[in-house]
């Protein structure tokens, strides 16, 4: 009981065309991440969704109901936002209560509601306090209990880590996928992070421009990006492209990932030198100015010593590179 | 105590110029109120010396209480000033949300409409006010000054509020839509205790104009039932001969409502005016 539909979503502000006609299907208790550089649109989509932004022209249907022209607080939903966004003047129990409180919920169904959503946040020693008196994290698990408190069919996040500091963002990342386990609830997530994308979702949905470049699981967007842009966006240290034209190939453009890149002293495709090295223990990430590739970076596994100036040899691994064409598109 | 960002010097010099500075501002209040608490003969004698038992005398006060009715004039200027004040705030505030926060055609140029009267003075507009006021039967009533006064103190209002309005986050806007809040809940509840310090802000610009006018006083309602503290002053200042014993008391006792408003707005003021440049 957690479906949405997107059916050709337009939204302009102006002249300005945000979303240039989106199509989307979830189904129910689906984790579904929106990525995407920023002015994409993934933020305004997920506007629309809520209805805090009418769209232009499309319908947005929730459980099979168009909700296009119904108000936000009637759409079933709940959403986390990047600013928490908590009532200053109320304490962490009625921040979470209010929204119940509206619909005119009774208030021994709302306590326990409350109840149980704080003890799954381990929030119950904050009940009392004000969002002032809080810490960024815990401000955040209240933003999230307000949330699971309605008990919507939709949850939205709008980018909810990207406030927080590095530790707590990995900690809540991890809250946040325990929670869709548990409730089996229908979550919508927004960031432009691809690992938080690549970690929590079932889909994840690649915007650039308006336009939704391709839609399917973490591995597949990985192991078959569909374009260019896709192959570029998912995947860190990003994928190298190399002009086609430069290496003799027929494809305009060849995409490997540094770490389907092995390197070597002697002999090799590339030859080039190190322009710098990361050491960051587990892996080692290589920058190679070559001769035919040009700037390219090497991902190597575990610890690899290479000064600069030092001349290696690079090979990309053949199965694993990707050809593009004049349009951007995998040639097959 | 750190010295990397003191010196002795430094410090000297800046509290000289401040204090300076004080002294200067607060030279002619002082003056005003020394003297009301002194004989006619002490204000003239030596203006610049401090009551002395030879020249302390409440002849002043003891007028102003007792000829005209001073206590209603306060009345007046006090339900003038409050009313015009509440008004200003709500309406500024409202238009000012508005304008920040819905996106409609002709939004900025119906700021800048707004606005306008910041750059007009309204007493430009006196004689049509007062035609306006004696076709719909207002001349000599509070309710024609405080219209006038709303009038008056809107624009800056709109112009301040709106920009501190805008700041007000999107996402508690929106978080409060979504529990279901209606757009008055949002702004009565979500926005205007956010915005509180410029509103004091805006309270104080708005009502120190207020409290001393003279002009629309004078013209819309200068009956005795309707006089204002100001242009009830006026009663001791002659052509050939004014009171100066009843003018000074009466200036003194002025000062101590609009002291009281200030006190009362001025720790959200600083707020207010800072919050811009540190934050």
């Amino acid at each position: 009981m957690g479906s949405l539909n997107i059916e050709n979503v337009k939204k302009a502000f102006g002249p300005v065309e945000v979303l240039k006609g989106i199509n989307l299907e979830v189904t129910d208790g689906e984790f579904v991440v929106f990525v995407g550089p920023s002015g994409c649109g993934k933020s305004t989509l997920l506007r629309v969704i809520a209805g805090l932004e009418d769209s232009t022209s499309g319908r947005v249907v929730i459980d099979g109901q168009d909700v296009s022209a119904t108000p936000p607080a009637k759409r079933g939903i709940a959403m986390v936002f990047q600013t928490y966004a908590l009532y200053p003047h109320l304490t962490v129990k009625n921040n979470m209560g209010l929204g119940l409180k509206q619909a005119n919920t009774p208030a021994a169904e709302i306590d326990r509601r409350i109840g149980i959503a704080s003890s799954m946040l381990s929030l119950e020693p904050y009940l009392e306090r004000r969002p002032a008196e809080l810490s960024g994290g815990q401000r955040q698990r209240v933003a999230i209990g307000r949330a699971v408190v309605r008990e919507p069919k939709l949850f939205l996040f709008d980018e909810p880590l990207s406030n927080l500091d590095a530790a707590l963002r990995v900690n809540t990342r991890l809250e946040i996928a325990q929670l869709h386990r548990r409730l089996k609830a229908t979550m919508i997530y927004v960031t432009h992070d691809q690992v938080e994308a690549m970690t929590l979702a079932d889909k994840i949905v690649v915007l650039n421009a308006g336009r939704i470049e391709q839609i399917g699981g973490p591995m597949e967007l990985y192991n078959s990006p569909a374009n260019e842009f896709v192959a570029g966006f998912i995947g860190s240290p990003k994928m190298n492209f190399v002009d086609g034209a430069r290496l003799g190939e027929t494809a305009k453009t060849i995409g490997v990932r540094p770490e389907h890149l092995t390197v070597d002293p002697k002999s090799g495709a590339w030859k080039g030198t190190v322009v710098h090295a990361e050491h960051l223990g587990a892996d080692t990430n290589l920058y190679l100015d070559c001769e035919k590739a040009g700037l390219i970076t090497v991902r190597i596994f575990g610890v690899y010593d290479a000064e600069p100036g030092a001349t290696l040899y690079a090979t990309p691994d053949p199965a694993k590179t990707y050809r593009f064409g004049a349009d951007g598109k995998v040639l097959k | 105590m750190s010295t990397a960002t003191r010196s002795l010097p430094r410090t000297i010099g800046a509290h000289a110029i401040l204090l300076t500075y004080t002294a200067i501002a607060l030279f002619p209040v002082i003056l005003v109120i020394m003297n009301s608490f002194k004989s006619r003969a002490g204000i003239f004698g030596a203006p610049l010396t401090p009551p002395t038992p030879g020249t302390f005398d409440l002849i002043g006060y003891t007028t102003v209480i007792g000829q005209g009715d001073f206590i209603h004039y306060f009345q007046n200027s006090l339900v003038v000033t409050v009313a015009s004040l509440f008004f200003v705030l709500l309406f500024g505030a409202m238009a000012a949300f508005a304008l920040s926060e819905y996106r409609f055609r002709g939004n900025s140029l119906m700021g800048l409409y707004l606005a306008l009267g910041i750059m007009i003075p309204i007493r430009l507009g006196t004689v049509a006010i007062l035609q306006l006021m004696v076709a719909s039967g207002l001349v000599n009533t509070l309710t024609a000054l405080i219209l006038v006064y709303t009038a008056q103190g809107l624009p800056l209002a709109i112009f301040i509020l709106s920009e501190f309005m805008k700041q007000v986050s999107d996402d508690l806007k929106n978080a409060g839509r979504i529990d279901g809040l209606s757009e008055y809940t949002i702004f009565f509840r979500l926005v205007l205790p956010l915005v509180r310090p410029s509103m004091a802000t805006v309270a104080v610009f708005t009502m120190i104009p207020i409290w001393n006018d003279l002009w629309f006083p004078l013209i819309l309602a200068p009956s005795e039932e309707t006089k204002t503290v100001t242009l009830g002053a006026q009663l001791f200042l002659g052509q050939f001969v004014t009171n100066w014993n009843a003018i000074l008391a009466a200036l003194s006792l002025a000062i101590m409502p609009v002291l009281i408003l200030y006190v009362i707005f001025s720790r959200q003021l600083i707020r207010g005016i800072t919050s811009g440049a540190v934050k």
